[in-house]
């Protein structure tokens, strides 16, 4: 039976991709697993597998041309397979060169990697105007009268985080699948992801509990714990959405000594040049330390809990052409200086490259974001969602400061930390800067 | 601000409008010589003369068409009847001659007119006198029709209502007259038509309420707070033109809908209001939109059946419970 090759959902945020390069041509022998072609998505170039063994029969969309999501690309079949029932349902060639005007619908956001031939005949049809996805789901038997039964805004949930409706029971009436199934079976798929394994929690840094660790989506990011939000958390985060967007951001300035960490790099580097350590990487370290004394600041805001991670997942900001990608660097509070000093090259290099695969690039506990070397000398950055919090690093100067009464010049470096209000308060915050800016300016705490 | 009445707060948008624009005036049953069946016109023509508030004889199909010959003519009459359930009598003259002239002389003639009264169910005065009829007025294109539910919103949409250049119905209610409230003194205060009011903000679901069940939809959102649910409570206001983009954005954040209304359940302003937010909204539906409407029988006398046949602040907390699914 012939293989459909539609375009698959590679990234999180990913809406359509574009054929970068076919690694077979017409007529080759694939086997299932392997690589077929590369797809460039909103992030980063992947490699897209076969989900199918036979011949790469036909082609669909060339190089350089873009597809929604679930579309057609390409049909691996048998030899002497009839596949012109297949290409008939294909879309016209002309629909992927120029993309419809009209807004994506989301129905693309059905996730299916691969469909065999006959259970199609309703996709291509079923993609007018308004389609959501659902309309194409086959008639199940999960409600007592038949049919699968959810209400408007589950299913346009389901679409959206990739939930396969047919593998839910819904809790409202007559088996009507509803927002809060919807929201269940998403924190269930979070919790149940193996792909943690034993590693995360068996090292805590912290005095833990009974407090049962969740693991997250992302594969290798840290795990956590959800506290149920306080009443007086949960009047905080409604009273101060409404008066700044979505995020209540607020920000917290402070002046770093930073004569001893520089002087700490130099030292560092001189042991052994291939090191290579930055300031930055020290920053990344720091921040490590003192996040992990402060668990409120380690954490993200949800929308019924607070979310305290266990570990320091720092995101650091690369700026690259046409964007920016903040890749993560897990558990940046076990790592050494060398070991986050060449994550942190390969990550900017491979960013540079777009070749950063999703687990890498989300799923941050917190993040850095440096434009020291452009000669900012301060600046407020924007927190990316869910994070709790983000540290502008400005430029290290030389500046007169007063020291035991005397002027005398150091190297002077200010770093602003925008808050999620919701989560971090001003002091709360204040004291976590305090603690990154003491062991900054003593690194040798790091050691302690 | 002072704290007033409904009834006072509607005297003071009466005599500020006719004191502003000598081409205002007032007539119906008993407006002048009684000072109106429920004291709304009360000093009107002690102040403004016999020529500017006139007492008409029990004809209400009779003084609805002079009123409308009136405005076709130049002035802006104010039309009281007792209660809207007379107004009735006067539907040929509101919906054949006021709603349609302008658009019949093709655009010549202008009927600034205000049809205004008591609606909806008062004490006890049985079938033929608790009617809601907002609907039957809303159906028709070129009148609009307007229901406050405070003093405030009372006074400022009353004279919106009369500087208008259509006809407007201005449907008050007989329990609320004695309802106080702030209103602002300004004699420039206004509230546009075609407003919604977001009463009372809320996160879990939409109650969409007019008139009389405005003060029901807050006290069942206040109860339904301690239950823990979060109720956003709309007044359109003007029922039409509908506000209906307030309304869609509410339901877009909380999911759910429940429309209170005293009138009766089909072919109502709620049945309305339920398909504009299918037909707008449908993605962000998470339950079906629960209406609470008056019985659908005519108003009983009976005072424990008349209580029965008004929905009730219970009604509204079991439908918002229905619609988050709370008792499944």
């Amino acid at each position: 039976m012939a293989t459909q090759v539609i375009m698959p959902k590679l990234s999180p945020t990913m809406e359509e991709g574009q054929l970068s390069r076919w690694l077979k041509k017409e007529g080759d022998k694939v086997s299932m697993g392997e690589p077929l072609a590369e797809i460039d998505t909103d992030k980063a170039t992947m490699e897209m597998q076969a989900l199918g063994s036979g011949v790469l029969r036909k082609i669909l969309i060339k190089e350089g041309e873009s597809a929604p999501l679930g579309q057609l690309i390409a049909i691996i079949g048998a030899p002497d397979e009839d596949i012109a029932a297949l290409l008939d349902q294909a879309p016209e060639q002309s629909t992927q060169t120029t993309r419809p005007a009209e807004p994506k619908t989301e129905a693309d956001a059905t996730p299916p990697a691969m469909q065999t031939a006959g259970d199609n005949a309703s996709r291509s049809a079923d993609r007018s105007a308004e389609g959501n996805g659902r309309h194409a789901a086959p008639v199940m038997k999960n409600s007592p009268s038949g049919r699968l039964i959810v209400s408007p805004l589950a299913a346009r949930m389901a679409a959206e985080a990739g939930v396969d409706l047919r593998s839910l029971s819904g809790s409202g009436p007559g088996g009507r699948i509803i927002k809060r199934d919807i929201e269940t079976a998403i924190s269930q798929s979070k919790a149940a992801s193996p792909t943690i394994g034993a590693a995360a929690p068996q090292r805590h840094l912290r005095a833990v509990e009974t407090k049962t660790l969740q693991q997250p989506a992302t594969a290798g990011a840290s795990a956590y714990h959800d506290e149920p939000l306080s009443e007086m958390r949960r009047t905080i985060a409604r009273r101060l959405v409404t008066s700044l967007g979505p995020v209540p951001h607020f920000f917290l300035t402070a002046e770093i000594e930073m004569d001893r960490a520089a002087e700490m790099r130099r030292n560092v580097n001189a042991l052994d040049p291939e090191l290579k350590i930055s300031v930055n990487d020290i920053i990344i370290k720091v921040a490590a330390a003192a996040l992990l004394q402060h668990s409120q600041v380690n954490a993200s805001f949800q929308e019924k809990a607070v979310r305290y991670y266990e570990h320091a997942d720092i995101g650091v900001a690369v700026a690259i052409e046409d964007g920016l990608i903040t890749p993560v660097v897990r558990s940046a509070d076990q790592k050494s200086l060398s070991e986050i000093a060449s994550e942190v090259r390969d990550f900017a290099e491979r960013a540079r490259n777009r070749k950063l695969r999703p687990e890498e690039y989300t799923g941050a506990s917190f993040s850095i974001s440096n434009l020291g070397m452009f000669g900012i000398d301060e600046f407020t950055a924007v927190i990316n969602p869910p994070e709790g919090a983000i540290l502008a690093v400005g430029a290290m100067s030389p500046k007169p400061v007063v020291r035991d009464n005397e002027i005398t010049v150091r190297q002077m470096m200010r770093v602003t930390m925008s808050c999620d209000h919701r989560v971090i308060d001003g002091a709360t915050g204040a004291k976590f800067l305090q603690t990154f800016k003491k062991i900054l300016e003593n690194p040798l705490y790091l050691v302690v | 601000m002072a704290v007033i009445t409904m009834r006072e707060a509607l005297n003071q948008a009466l005599r500020e409008e006719m004191l502003r624009d000598e081409n205002v005036f007032l007539m119906g049953e008993e407006v002048a010589a009684y000072q109106g069946a429920y004291k709304v016109t009360k000093g009107l023509l002690e102040e403004l003369g016999p020529k500017r508030v006139i007492d008409t004889p029990i004809t209400e199909l009779g003084f609805a068409g002079l009123g409308v010959g009136a405005a076709m003519a130049g002035l802006r009459p104010i039309v009281e009847f007792m209660t809207f359930n007379f107004s009735i009598l006067a539907t040929d003259q509101i919906i054949n001659s006021a709603a349609k002239m302008l658009y019949m002389s093709g655009g010549q003639f202008k009927i600034p007119i205000v049809f205004r009264g008591p609606g909806g169910s008062a004490f006890q005065v049985s079938s033929q006198h608790s009617q809601a009829l907002e609907s039957w007025f809303a159906y028709f294109p070129g009148l609009k029709v307007v229901m406050p539910s405070t003093p405030a919103d009372a006074k400022g949409l009353l004279k919106s209502s009369i500087r208008d250049d259509d006809p407007v119905i201005f449907i008050e209610q007989e329990r609320m007259y004695g309802n106080k409230g702030e209103v602002p003194e300004d004699q420039e205060f206004t509230i546009p038509l075609g407003i919604a009011d977001v009463k009372r903000e809320g996160t879990d679901a939409t109650i969409v309420a007019r008139s009389l069940m405005v003060p029901a939809a807050l006290k069942a959102a206040e109860a339904l707070e301690k239950q823990g649910v979060s109720c956003e409570v709309i007044d359109p206001r003007t029922i039409r033109p509908l506000d209906i983009d307030t309304i869609v954005e509410s339901v877009k954040k909380t999911n759910r809908v429940v429309i209170a209304e005293e009138s009766h359940p089909f072919c109502g302003v709620g049945a309305e209001i339920s398909s504009e937010i299918m037909e707008r909204a449908f993605d962000y539906l998470d339950a079906p939109v629960k209406r609470v409407s008056a019985a659908d029988v005519p108003m009983p006398y009976a005072k424990n059946l008349e209580n029965l046949a008004i929905p009730t602040v219970d009604q509204i907390v079991a439908a918002v419970r229905e619609v988050t699914y709370l008792d499944e």
